[in-house]
Formats: C-alpha cells, sequence, structure tokens
C-alpha cells in the first residue's frame, strides 16, 4: 500500500473513514482519470479508500431497458462486493440512485443502498466539507444531472462545492435542469429525439462562453461532451470529482486525461 | 365484444419513427417551445404561492389510492346517488359498448346533433366517429377540440388539443372551416375566440344532447363535477334537455370533502391558475334548472386490467392535469402526434399502453421508451404518479412480450460478462483494443449499433487502462 | 354473457385479489389531511378584490347595493336586464327593462337580455371565486350563463378565505358553479385571454358595512 502517507491526520474531516469507491463501470472503463481524482480527494480530505475488485456494473442499464431479472442478478452481486463497508462512494448520480432509490425494490433488505452516497453527498453530508481545498482557474458551468437533482435530491451540494473553488468562475447554465437527453439507451433508441434534446443543452453550455462544463455523471457529460466534440466546440466536458481533486500543488491539467 | 381498444390510433409508426418526423416539423418545434415555455414558469408561479403544496399532493395520492382499492364499492355507492337524484347509469365494457350507449340515448332524445364538453374518455373511445357513423354528428365546443376538429386534425395534448398549432394557424382554419368568418378576422387571441363563441352560440342555444366528461365524482353524493374556462361546458350542462355523461371508472373521489383537494392540485397544475374560471357541480337532475335527463356512462375500457397491475395502476389516479406534459423534454420536442394515442407525453406513455393492454402491438411497446427517464413528469404530478417508475416496469412488459431479439442477446451477454469481474476485465482488454481506431482522439464513426450513437455525437475514447487495472498495478 | 355491470364489478374484484365485494381490503394509506384548511389570511375583503381583478372581474366596494347598481349598469350601458324574481326591487335600477325569471323564461328571451343581476351563495378570498348555488337571489343556472355581462352582489360577511372553507359550507346537492373571473380560454399558445361563451364582463359588487 504505497499510498498510506504515515498516521492519519486526525484534523481532517475524513480521519478514520474507510470507505469503499463504487466505480461503476462507465468510469472504470472509460474515464479512469475521474476514479483518480476522487480517491486523490477523498483522500487528501484523509479517508481510507478501498477499490472492491468483484464490482463490475450495478445494473442500471439492464433494468432501465426493461431486463429486470438481469438487473436483479448484477445487483446481488453489487450488494455482495460492498458488504463490510461503510459507505460506497460513486461519483454519479444515476449509479448512486439506482442503488439507492431501486435496490431496495430489486434485492431485498440490505444495508448497501443506505450507504450508498454520490460524491457531494458524501463530501457535504458525511464529511461537512463544503471547502475541499481546490483549485481550478477556468470558466465553469455546471450542469445538474436528472437522477442526481431528482432521484437523490443532491440539490445545491455540486454548487456549493464549486463555488468554495479558489479561482473558479461558476456561470449559471440556463435550463440546467432540462435533461441531456441521454437516458441510457434512450440515446441509442429515441437517437433523434435524444439528439434534439442534445442540442438544445449544447446551445445553452455555449452560451454561458464557460471553457468546462461540469456534472456529478460522467455518462451525461459523454453525451454532452460527445456533442461539443463533433461540434469541434472547444468546450471541455469536465467531471465535478476532476475539478475537486485540482489544487495549486497539483493542477488539474489536459494531459492527464 | 373483442373490438380493438381505440385508445392507440390504429396504424399508428412506433414512437421514434413518428418522431422522426415531427421532430423536422420547424413550426411544430417553435409552437411547442413557447407554450410549454409558458405554461411552465406560471406553473411554478402557482403552485410556489402554496406552502402546503406538497401535503395536497399526498394527499391527493392518498385519496385515489383509496378509490382504487375499494373501486367496486365507491363505483356502486355513487349509481345509488346519481339513480336516486334522478340519474341514470350505464355500465360500459369498452369504447364500442359506450359509444352504441351514447348512440342509442341521443337518438331515442330526438338530436341529430350533440354538441360536445372536452373530454378524454369520449376522446379515447372516438365516439364522434362512431356518432357519426350513427347519423348523429357531434359539435366539439372547447377552443382547442374545435381546432382539432374544423382543422380535420389529431389532438396532441391532453389540456389543449391544438396546443401544436399557432395563432396564426388557427386563424387560417378559422377562415376556411367558419361560413360566416371572413379574411379580416385577425389572429389575435381575443379576436379568434371571439369568432368561436359567434360560431357556436346557435349551437348551443338550439341544442338537445350534450355529452360531456368528467372532471371527478363524488360517491357518496353522486356530484359530477366538471372543470373548464370558457362557459361552453356550462352551455352544455345546462341548456340541453338531455346531458350524457361518460366517465372513465376511476374518476371518483369518495368523499365531498376530498374536493377540497382536488380544486387546489388540479386548476394550478394545468392551467396555472389559482381557479379556473368556471367550475360546474350537479347531482343527477334538479327539477326547472338544467337538463330534464341524465345520464352516466362508466366506463371500463381497459381500466380494469391496469388496476390488476399493482406497479401500473398508479396511472389510474391521473386527474388529466398535463403538467407532466408541459415538463417533459421529449414531448416538448416531438409533439404529442408522435405517441399515437389520444394520451400523449409521460402519462400517456404509461396509459395508452396499459388501457390498450397489448404489448405484443410495436407501437404500444415503443411507448414506455419515449422517455429518458428524466423525472420531470413525476416532480409535478400532482396526485405523484412515479411515471418514471411505471415506465420502467411496462417495458420489462415489453421485453418479455418481445423474446428473443438482438437486444436481449446482447442485454443477456452483458449480464453475463459482468456476472463475472474476471470476464469484465477481460472484455475491458478487448475493448481497449479499439483505440487504435481512432484518429486525432476522436472516435466519429462507429458501426451499427454505435452508429446511433456517432450520427449526432463522438464516442469516448477507449482506454489503454481501465481504472482497476491502474489501481491493481498501483495500489493492489 | 353477464351483464356489463356485473362484469365491470366482477373484474374489478379480481384486480384487487378478493372474491366478495365489500369484504375488508388491505387499507390503502390512511388520507393524510396535514394540509391548511385555514391560511390565516388577515383581510379577507382586500384578499378577495385583489384576486379577482387579477381575473379581469371588476370589484366595487359600496356600501349599499341599489344606487351603486344603478351606476354600474348605467355605466356598462345595460337596457335589458334579468334577475331571479327574488331579488329586491331596490335592486332593479331606472332605465333599465328588468325581466323576472321565476324559471319559466325560455332560451331565446335570455338570449335577448344584455345583462343578468344575481347574489350569489359565497365567496373564496384566495381564489377570487364567487360560488352560485341556485339559492336566494340567484335563480337557475342559465341565467347567469347566456345574457353576455353578469352583476353579482356580495356581502362582506359571505367572503371565506380558502377552498377547504368554501367545499365545507357548500351543499353538494344543489347544482353549483364556481365563477372566476368572466370566461377565459387559454388554447391558444397557453396563454390566457378572456372573453368566450359565457359572460364576458363580470361585475362584482362587495358590500362592506
Amino acid at each position: 500500500m504505497s499510498h498510506s502517507s504515515g498516521a492519519p491526520d486526525a484534523a481532517l474531516p475524513g480521519s478514520g473513514r474507510r470507505v469503499a469507491l463504487f466505480a461503476t463501470c462507465l468510469a472504470d472503463t472509460l474515464y479512469p482519470d475521474t476514479l483518480r481524482a476522487t480517491v486523490r480527494l477523498l483522500e487528501r480530505l484523509g479517508c481510507t479508500v478501498d477499490f472492491p475488485h468483484e464490482q463490475t456494473c450495478c445494473g442500471q442499464m439492464h433494468y432501465n431497458t426493461g431486463y429486470r431479472e438481469h438487473a436483479a442478478t448484477l445487483a446481488r452481486r453489487h450488494v455482495a462486493a460492498f458488504t463490510g463497508y461503510d459507505a460506497a462512494i460513486a461519483p454519479s448520480g444515476s449509479c448512486a440512485g439506482m442503488v439507492r432509490e431501486v435496490y431496495p425494490g430489486l434485492v431485498g433488505d440490505s444495508e448497501i443502498p443506505e450507504r450508498t452516497y454520490e460524491l457531494s453527498e458524501f463530501l457535504v453530508d458525511v464529511l461537512g466539507v463544503v471547502d475541499v481545498g481546490a483549485y481550478f482557474p477556468h470558466r465553469v458551468t455546471y450542469h445538474p444531472t436528472c437522477h442526481s437533482l431528482r432521484m437523490l435530491g443532491v440539490g445545491s451540494r455540486p454548487v456549493r462545492l464549486l463555488s468554495a473553488v479558489r479561482g473558479l468562475d461558476l456561470v449559471p447554465l440556463p435550463e440546467a435542469e432540462t435533461c441531456c437527453g441521454f437516458g441510457g439507451t434512450f440515446a441509442m433508441k429515441n437517437a433523434e429525439t435524444s439528439t434534439a434534446m442534445l442540442s438544445d443543452k449544447m446551445h445553452h453550455v455555449l452560451s454561458t462562453g464557460a471553457e468546462v462544463v461540469s456534472a456529478g455523471d460522467n455518462s451525461c457529460l459523454m453525451h454532452i461532451g460527445g456533442g461539443l466534440s463533433r461540434m469541434r466546440s472547444g468546450v471541455r466536458p469536465l467531471h465535478l470529482a476532476d475539478i475537486l481533486a485540482s489544487t495549486e500543488e497539483a493542477p488539474w491539467a489536459p494531459a492527464t486525461r | 365484444m373483442g373490438s380493438r381498444n381505440p385508445v392507440t390510433w390504429l396504424g399508428s409508426p412506433t414512437f421514434p419513427r413518428a418522431a422522426r418526423e415531427t421532430l423536422r416539423d420547424t413550426q411544430l418545434r417553435g409552437n411547442l417551445r413557447h407554450a410549454t415555455g409558458t405554461i411552465r414558469a406560471k406553473r411554478a408561479d402557482a403552485v410556489s404561492e402554496l406552502d402546503d403544496w406538497e401535503q395536497l399532493r399526498r394527499a391527493g395520492e392518498a385519496i385515489k389510492d383509496d378509490v382504487l382499492s375499494n373501486l367496486d364499492t365507491y363505483l356502486v355507492q355513487l349509481e345509488e346517488a346519481v339513480t336516486a337524484r334522478g340519474g341514470v347509469v350505464h355500465w360500459a365494457r369498452d369504447a364500442a359498448e359506450a359509444c352504441s350507449t351514447v348512440l342509442r340515448l341521443s337518438r331515442a332524445a330526438g338530436a341529430s346533433e350533440v354538441v360536445k364538453v372536452k373530454s378524454m374518455a369520449t376522446a379515447e373511445i372516438e365516439l364522434n366517429e362512431a356518432l357519426a357513423a350513427g347519423g348523429v354528428s357531434a359539435i366539439e365546443t372547447d377552443l382547442a377540440e374545435l381546432i382539432v376538429q374544423l382543422g380535420h386534425d389529431r389532438p396532441s395534448h391532453i389540456l389543449v388539443p391544438a396546443i401544436h398549432r399557432n395563432r396564426a394557424e388557427i386563424r387560417e382554419i378559422f377562415r376556411r372551416e367558419m361560413p360566416d368568418v371572413d379574411d379580416s378576422l385577425s389572429d389575435d387571441p381575443r379576436a379568434l375566440a371571439s369568432a368561436a363563441r359567434e360560431y357556436l352560440r346557435r349551437k348551443f342555444l338550439s341544442a338537445r344532447v350534450a355529452v360531456s366528461g368528467a372532471n371527478f365524482a363524488v360517491s357518496e353524493t353522486g356530484s359530477i363535477v366538471v372543470v373548464e374556462s370558457e362557459g361552453n361546458g356550462r352551455m352544455c350542462l345546462t341548456l340541453p334537455e338531455t346531458l350524457i355523461t361518460v366517465m372513465g371508472i376511476e374518476k371518483l373521489l369518495p368523499t365531498w370533502q376530498d374536493l377540497e383537494v382536488f380544486l387546489q392540485l388540479l386548476p394550478r397544475s394545468s392551467t396555472a391558475e389559482r381557479m379556473n374560471p368556471y367550475t360546474s357541480v350537479w347531482t343527477g337532475v334538479t327539477p326547472g334548472d338544467g337538463p330534464r335527463e341524465f345520464h352516466l356512462v362508466l366506463l371500463d375500457n381497459g381500466r380494469t386490467s391496469t388496476l390488476a397491475d399493482t406497479v401500473g395502476r398508479q396511472a389510474l389516479r391521473c386527474i388529466r392535469c398535463s403538467a407532466c406534459l408541459n415538463v417533459c423534454p421529449v414531448y416538448e420536442r416531438t409533439g404529442g402526434q408522435a405517441y399515437g394515442s389520444v394520451y400523449p407525453g409521460p402519462i400517456g406513455a404509461i396509459l395508452a399502453p396499459q388501457l390498450g393492454g397489448d404489448m405484443h402491438d410495436p407501437h404500444a411497446a415503443s411507448l414506455p421508451y419515449a422517455s429518458s427517464l428524466c423525472g420531470a413528469c413525476f416532480e409535478v404530478c400532482p396526485v405523484r404518479i412515479d411515471i418514471p417508475e411505471v415506465l420502467v416496469h411496462l417495458r420489462s412488459q415489453a421485453v418479455a412480450a418481445k423474446g428473443r431479439s438482438a437486444e436481449s442477446s446482447a442485454m443477456a451477454a452483458a449480464s453475463w460478462v459482468f456476472g463475472s469481474h474476471r470476464r469484465y476485465e477481460a472484455a475491458q482488454k478487448a475493448g481497449s483494443l479499439a483505440r487504435f481506431l481512432t484518429r486525432d482522439g476522436r472516435l466519429s464513426h462507429l458501426p451499427w449499433p454505435g452508429s446511433k450513437w456517432t450520427d449526432a455525437r463522438d464516442a469516448p475514447v477507449p482506454q489503454a487502462e481501465s481504472f482497476r487495472a491502474w489501481w491493481r498495478k498501483n495500489r493492489g | 354473457m353477464a351483464d356489463a355491470r356485473s362484469e365491470i364489478l366482477g373484474r374489478i374484484s379480481s384486480a384487487l385479489g378478493s372474491s366478495a365485494m365489500g369484504a375488508p381490503r388491505p387499507a390503502a394509506t390512511p388520507v393524510p389531511r396535514d394540509y391548511q384548511r385555514s391560511r390565516g389570511f388577515d383581510d379577507v375583503e382586500s384578499l378577495f378584490v385583489a384576486r379577482a381583478c387579477e381575473y379581469k372581474a371588476s370589484v366595487h366596494l359600496v356600501e349599499s347595493a341599489p344606487e351603486t347598481i344603478a351606476s354600474t349598469v348605467d355605466a356598462r350601458g345595460m337596457r335589458r336586464m334579468v334577475a331571479p324574481d327574488d331579488v329586491p326591487e331596490s335592486w332593479l335600477a331606472a332605465g333599465v327593462d328588468w325581466v323576472r325569471d321565476a324559471g319559466m323564461l325560455d332560451v331565446a328571451t335570455l338570449d335577448s337580455c344584455d345583462g343578468a343581476l344575481t347574489g350569489c351563495a359565497l365567496a373564496i378570498a384566495e381564489t377570487g371565486t364567487i360560488v352560485l348555488d341556485a339559492g336566494a337571489r340567484q335563480g337557475r343556472r342559465v341565467i347567469t350563463l347566456v345574457p353576455d355581462y353578469h352583476l353579482c352582489v356580495l356581502r362582506a360577511s359571505q367572503i371565506v378565505g380558502t377552498v377547504p372553507e368554501a367545499v365545507a359550507e357548500l351543499d353538494p346537492v344543489r347544482p353549483l358553479t364556481f365563477i372566476s373571473g368572466p370566461s377565459a380560454t387559454s388554447d391558444i399558445e397557453l396563454d390566457r385571454v378572456e372573453g368566450v361563451h359565457g359572460p364576458r364582463t363580470l361585475d362584482i359588487l362587495l358590500i362592506t358595512s
């Protein structure tokens, strides 16, 4: 364990907490930087972070597409993988929402749903921090993803976290609470409608003049960012965790992505 | 009876195909963006005025759940109360039975023409078409319904069926279809409303039979409630000698007191008003005041089979306010006609397939997928219908009805891969090879079905190393 | 085949998973009635006036009805009006051809009237609504519907604060009409405009004494 830097600092908000990283299959495979950033951030706040290797996918895609049985099998796997941890933290409102809101009806009695947190919830509610000591000197707009907003009810937590980041210029996103059109397999099954929603979201992002569009879900960012990239818009999608992990000593840089 | 349930329109394409067409209609897109944007802001204001809105929603939900759990008891109670006050109650298992009942009653009253109050139930059973086939013409008197009828069009919204038309288009329809209207008619909404007043006035004053729906029916008293704005409802409910009301069996409220909840929830959710201009309440027949004959047709048409589904039955709480349509990002872009049913939008996507009762029908089976599951509908629903929950539930019924497909095989394969972290890791490694397909750090062209993504968006570039591989190497 | 009534009732029973109708079923959640019945408004009169005016009704505060009725109908240019036969004689302003309805007037006669004069059962401050229940000084529903103008006399003591307070006072088996402003529609671009089939002008005389 090379990451341990000696005795835990009791003054840090996360001191003495051993938490599990709920990586999500999407970030594990496509956005490992976000997960490294999440680990850096949590460790900086004093937490000890574990990665339960048995985890794969929470089953959300199967569940939302109508494959409930497959989803239930995956849900049972997930619960087993995370048993024994006080907290499982996902840099995703939608995967955390799946576990917390849907699992009770899918796997029955389990403590895992209530011990599962979306990153901003864990930081603000459990660790009690809003200023995480981050530094990110860029103009940023924030898209509140539907599941973090309406399923989990994270409310203003991400915006409060971003507002406390030094150097960050946070610009409000018009019609922020409207869906970007991702919706999992919706983007494939109703591709044209999804694209119509995406184009409006991109229009609003561009209207802010931000360099970076941030969100708490890499899935939605993959969608918005995929559209912005196709337009060669020059606006970068970046997960909340990547921004919060960035410090003056170790600032986020495009090369790390 | 076994005839096809007309709640979904015969021959409708699946939602994605229909949406492909409607998304291209720039006029429609503009009209809907404007109309839904207007009403969304107003609704938010009307709702934020009441600090007990959440308590009212919870009460509304509980009252409707009580109705559904004791539906037979309350229906019999309603029947007794209506009959005791001089009304006649009819029961209709399906659309055909309801239509033939209304036709028979209209003929018995000697009417060749009936005036109609806007009613979703009669639109659902295609009553106008059935009456026309029987030689009785039905005149829609609600302004938006009239626009749809005169435009030989189909409805696209529950509250405002002509929401897809703007003032200029409405003016054109009126100029073309109203005999006394000339080219000088302006597109000012006031002038258009006034033209409708002139056009319908004689019909109201001479009608012998009116057909209405019901917003609520109070079981304990037999009282029927119709909520409206224009006064066309009052005209129909008070002037003709015979009134025929067609209502879905779920429109009940157990007690008169319950109305205090719904008269707050409905206007604010639907037209974003503190109170709509007119609400009429009547109980059976009142001698000397209003119709001399009152018939109440209680319509099943798929409601009892919806009731049998413990997850899906919450759709029967719906009070047809349209708030979910107005906030839905899918509806706003595709319009209502893409749903191929008199019930469009989020509520339509769960109601139409359940009432229709045939998930083997590709159109019906496509409706539960007409949503990104963003949850905006649930947030505004005055009776707390968890529409995303029901959408997902119906998706699993659609999957079951479809049986084996390319998708089900892919899902099974994905499930097998995710079923073991070793298989999953191997798949990640295989996938990372795809990074060599990318140029300039972008992935812009994937083969089908990935092309559905890359038609409009770049895809993420596979990583050389997954997070778990990195963790094992550096932290494990 | 069973008749429609028994078949539908049978379908409901089986959908709910119980055999005998009326047999107790697992109770749904008890209805939580923790919403507000009264909102404790300080001044329901002013609130009513403000809310009714927002919906484009005109409210005139007066100490006694007769003079104001005369000036109001005169200002509106009323020549022929209908009133139920139990409104006080003192309400029937000079200069207007009054038609009294005892429940017998035909629609053509009503259609020949410029306006209608009635009292009401109560009013709701929060929503700016007047409610008619075909009781004293109100007559049949049709009176306030066919003519294009409605003048309604309301006593301050008839104003309640909220919808629940109104519902509690009303008798549901009477024919009821809740009126909030003149007739209106939102059917064109979801924007409200006043004036469709019902009376296009609504005046309310609020007697404050």
